[in-house]
């Protein structure tokens, strides 16, 4: 049995929101529209009950629409999302997209436009019903394959992870590659098994990629649990265990943080817990001092940038007399990376591009 | 074409819709503002929060036993660059396009 989707419109104008009320009404998939003029109270009602999708407009008094997608984005990151708008402005659609809106949409003036307005909130609900991957925190990726196979799937699972990013293609239910940075067949797949956290994302099926994956599913994700298992079982409790294709494991006294200063010029690492300050530091020479900076300047640069609704704050770098300094952060942990002071802006950008990759897997 | 203009919103009062502007303001060691090319529609308030929180940052740094000269923020949307003078700073914000790195 289908579920009807709700669907909330936010918009200021009443007369706009019924109109709108009724031509999404006749949608094929007959949602059920629900209505706001005001940011505070269309949060209200997506923490009262459940919604598939929010279409926002952006130019609105007291909340506008970046400040609620802010919001929304933080609280409900499962939630599908539209802007649907009268400014055009190609920055304020920048910023939409860097707040991870899924749809920017110019409010309709013709028949045509009209058309092509359902068309497109009408293929996202649709997406919504058959995909719904984005933000599942309860399912691991093996459920996921193991899903896709058993239901026979033609598709393309995309995964991202932080910086990295990795495909598994499937066909009739079989998994037939994979790919994921420079690591593609079974070396990419276990790869990819190893991320405990990430988006998923099902694409259109690939019917032309080649096969270079012939093991049986079951045999892939038993050889990678396995592989996963004897790489945690090397590592201290506590600590996140390398993927199994990296190698050797790290001597037991060596810092955790070690492999990630084997870059040309690094000359300290650091993670700082953001929720606690808690800290690892490799070869900082006043840690405490530093990580207590980089909580802070972490943390007041991240609402600077909602409040400005720029976007997540991907890089934070400094470059000094002493020593350069690169930020970034990954879930509630922050990275600072310092560097030899000879290095050049763009070595440092390009070698902490590098550190963060690793870092994330 | 009367109905489907009913479409476009008729002015909307108080909207709060702010632009990110592209420019530089500078600040002296006080934190005062010295000299700006940013549009007037972007908020003295915002500009004050900005030229704050790189000064205090600098100054943290000093601190951590990390001094800088240059900061570098890469938002999604925006790159904000500071550069240190003489306590004071020099910041410059440049707005992201679609694609943009």
């Amino acid at each position: 049995m289908s579920v009807r989707h709700k669907v909330l419109l936010l918009d200021d104008d009443q007369d706009l929101l019924e109109l709108y009320r009724e031509m999404l009404a006749r949608l094929p998939s007959q949602p059920e529209i629900h209505t706001a003029t005001s940011g505070a109270r269309a949060i209200s009602l997506l923490e009262s009950e459940p919604f598939s999708l929010l279409i926002s407009d952006l130019n609105m008094p007291k909340m506008d629409g970046l400040q609620v997608l802010t919001i929304v984005r933080r609280k409900f990151p499962q939630l599908r999302t539209a802007v649907m708008t009268s400014v055009v402005d190609t920055q304020f659609r920048t910023r939409a997209y860097a707040m991870g809106i899924d749809l920017f949409l110019e409010k309709p003036n013709t028949s045509q436009e009209i058309t092509f307005f359902l068309d497109c909130i009408e293929s996202l609900l649709g997406r919504e019903m058959d995909g719904g991957f984005r933000g599942v925190q309860s399912k691991s990726l093996v459920d996921i394959i193991q899903l896709e196979c058993l239901s026979q799937s033609s598709s393309v699972l995309k995964v991202t992870n932080g910086a990295l990013s990795g495909k598994i293609w499937f066909n009739n239910g079989e998994v037939i590659d994979a790919e994921s940075q420079d690591l593609s067949g079974e070396a990419a797949f276990r790869k990819i098994l190893s991320w405990k956290t990430g988006n998923f994302e099902i694409l259109p099926a690939d019917p032309e990629r080649p096969r270079t994956i012939f093991n049986s599913y079951q045999g892939l994700l038993l050889e990678s649990a396995q592989a996963l298992d004897e790489a945690q079982a090397q590592v201290p409790e506590g600590e996140s265990a390398p993927g199994p294709e990296e190698g050797a494991p790290a001597p037991a006294s060596e810092s955790p943080l070690a492999p990630l200063a084997r870059f040309n010029g690094v000359e300290f690492v650091m993670t700082v817990r953001a929720s606690d300050g808690k800290f690892d530091s490799w070869s900082a020479e006043n840690p405490e001092q530093i990580s207590q900076w980089v909580r802070q300047t972490m943390q007041r640069f991240r609402v600077l940038g909602d409040g400005l609704q720029a976007g997540q704050l991907s890089q934070l770098e400094g470059l000094g007399p002493q020593c350069h300094v690169a930020l970034v952060s990954k879930a509630d942990n922050d990275l600072c990376v310092g560097f030899h002071r000879s290095l050049s802006q763009d070595l440092v950008r390009e070698t902490m591009s590098k550190i963060a990759t690793k870092w994330a897997s | 074409m009367g109905f489907l203009n009913l479409l476009t919103k008729r002015g909307s009062q108080g909207a709060t819709l702010v632009r990110l502007p592209t420019g530089s303001f500078t600040l002296d060691p006080g934190g005062r503002i010295v000299a700006s090319t940013l549009p007037r529609s972007f908020p003295a308030g915002k500009v004050r929060q900005i030229g704050d929180l790189v000064l205090s940052t600098f100054q943290a740094a000093r601190e951590a036993g990390i001094p800088l000269t240059e900061l570098i923020a890469d938002y999604a949307a925006l790159k904000l660059t500071a550069r240190e003078l003489r306590g004071g700073a020099i910041i410059f914000l440049a707005p992201r396009s679609l694609g943009q790195k």
